[in-house]
């Protein structure tokens, strides 16, 4: 991709994250990393997001609250699990209030694997969820064209 | 008067990366009770403990806080040898102090752009990111990992920490302290930050103690009360340990006690640099706890003082292993200095008291 055809804002939520990812993802658009070079703008609410980081694994107590974001967010919209718990429950997948990775609430476009992820790894992810947002949101429009 | 509503806050929550849920009861802009609800973090991984041997168990532990993770593993790492008789050789105490020492300057530097961020003074969020970027390289260049660090094992260290790099830590200190140092005194002369902070969410000192409160927390209550202080490992070297206290109980002590500390840690870096021992990291650990042994184990976290209880029964398997985490503690201590403030300064009282919620809810 030799542009990005949006400045992607991210919403940020933490399922049952230990933290480490969390700040992983705060870092990413901190100076260092700086992700506002890609037009990274985090943002509180679901609907001026496009892009769903979510850390951290799913439990009976939080997945409506997951499912209840990924509702708000406006289409198109790209979901990016970030980290072993987020992709797959991780070292805790056996724990009992674990259900499982974010993909057992919602569908998940990126996967961010790492413990914790890297700053590295969100930013790849983030420009690679601008790809898949742009393919959806073509998708979209042939939609519209064909109704 | 008004008549009371109730406005939901979190668990998502742009002042906090964590998920907690408050039910605030408002009369007007006043809040007259905060009703906390906790359990989206919990994963239960005291109970596996029943799954991992005492060796693979720290990995685990590690991961109860990604914030406090060296405090974690090293919290654990001592229990378990205490449990088993394990000496521990004195390189490596210091060693784990320094990493520890550097985490809890990490943690309060995050800390500190968190409660910037939620004064909306954004700029000092970058500055205090920027300075914690410097401390992850360190961590980087000694152990490998930037968060989770798992540096620390039963019976030791797994890394040393050479002569050449020593001196760089020491180096790399001396010019975070430098701008720290700055950053510092904006913040606490800043007449905005003193109008939003000073006699917000008061805690006396009697109420500090009566809800047992722990860290900063407490000392900025004037609650004398720091486990550095019982001088155990590497902090018993130490030439003078003072915790840093405040007497004033609200928000703006609360920041003026943290911002100190960080500048304490360095000293405590800088000197047992200076005074580290030549030896072994580690010892071999063999066997396992002999059943129905017992052991208990007390680490002051970013947070406060962290309680660790184990159980053996004769296999390589814990019986039971429990953590008290200083969020925990301070929770009863949150709710009593929301009540009766006001709507728009929840935020700023809950980012003073600094909350972990998932070392709470584990």
């Amino acid at each position: 991709m030799a542009f990005a055809s949006k400045s992607p804002w991210v919403i940020h939520y933490d399922g049952s994250s230990c933290n480490g990812c969390d700040i992983e993802v705060l870092a990413t658009l901190c100076p260092g990393f700086d992700g506002e070079r890609f037009g990274v703008i985090n943002t509180g609410n679901p609907k001026h997001a496009d892009i769903f980081l979510v850390t951290g694994s799913v439990n009976e107590q939080n997945i409506d609250v997951i499912k209840e974001i990924y509702d708000q967010m406006v289409e198109p919209k790209v979901v990016v699990a970030c980290g072993i718990c987020a992709c797959s429950g991780g070292i805790f997948h056996d724990c009992y209030n674990v259900i499982g990775g974010i993909d057992q609430a919602i569908p998940v476009d990126v996967y961010a694997p790492g413990c914790a992820v890297r700053p590295e790894s969100i930013i790849d992810a983030i420009v690679q969820g601008v790809a898949v947002l742009e393919e959806k949101s073509k998708a979209l429009a042939a939609q519209k064209k064909g109704a | 008067m008004g008549k009371a509503t109730v406005i939901p806050f979190g668990p998502q929550h742009p002042v906090l990366p964590e998920p907690l849920h408050l039910d605030l009861v408002v009369e007007d802009e006043k809040v007259i009770e905060a009703i906390p609800q906790i359990g989206f973090v919990h994963r239960g991984l005291e109970k596996l403990v029943e799954t991992r041997d005492y060796n693979q168990f720290i990995y685990v532990a590690e991961r109860i806080c990604g914030i406090c993770a060296m405090g974690h593993s090293l919290g654990y790492a001592e229990t378990v040898e205490s449990l088993m008789g394990v000496e521990v050789p004195k390189r490596a105490e210091y060693l784990r102090v320094i990493w520890h020492e550097l985490s809890r300057i990490h943690s309060h530097l995050l800390w500190l752009g968190l409660a910037a961020d939620a004064f909306g003074f954004e700029s000092l969020f970058m500055h205090c990111w920027r300075l914690r970027e410097r401390i992850l390289d360190i961590f980087e260049k000694t152990t490998g990992g930037r968060v989770i660090l798992s540096v620390v094992k039963v019976g030791g260290v797994v890394r040393d920490i050479d002569a050449t790099m020593m001196r760089e830590i020491v180096n790399t200190l001396d010019g975070i302290a430098g701008e720290y140092r700055t950053i510092v005194q904006t913040l606490l002369s800043d007449t905005s930050i003193k109008n939003r902070t000073v006699g917000v969410g008061y805690i006396s000192h009697e109420e500090a103690l009566n809800l047992s409160m722990v860290g900063p927390f407490a000392r900025a209550s004037n609650v004398n009360y720091d486990v550095r202080m019982f001088g155990r490992g590497a902090y018993g070297d130490l030439s003078d340990f003072q915790p840093i206290l405040d007497t004033s109980g609200d928000c703006y002590g609360r920041v003026k006690v943290r911002c100190e500390e960080v500048l304490q840690s360095i000293d405590i870096i800088k000197e047992l640099a200076a005074k580290i021992p030549e030896g072994d990291i580690a010892v071999p650990v063999k066997g396992s706890p002999q059943a129905g042994a017992q052991a208990s184990n007390v680490l002051e976290q970013p947070r406060g003082e962290c309680y660790y209880y184990a159980r053996g029964n004769g296999t390589k398997f814990l019986e039971r292993m429990r953590m008290r985490t200083p969020t925990s503690e301070n929770l009863a201590g949150m709710m009593k200095a929301l009540e009766g403030c006001d709507l728009a300064d929840v935020n700023m009282i809950i980012l003073t008291i600094d909350p972990c919620i998932s070392c709470t809810e584990r």
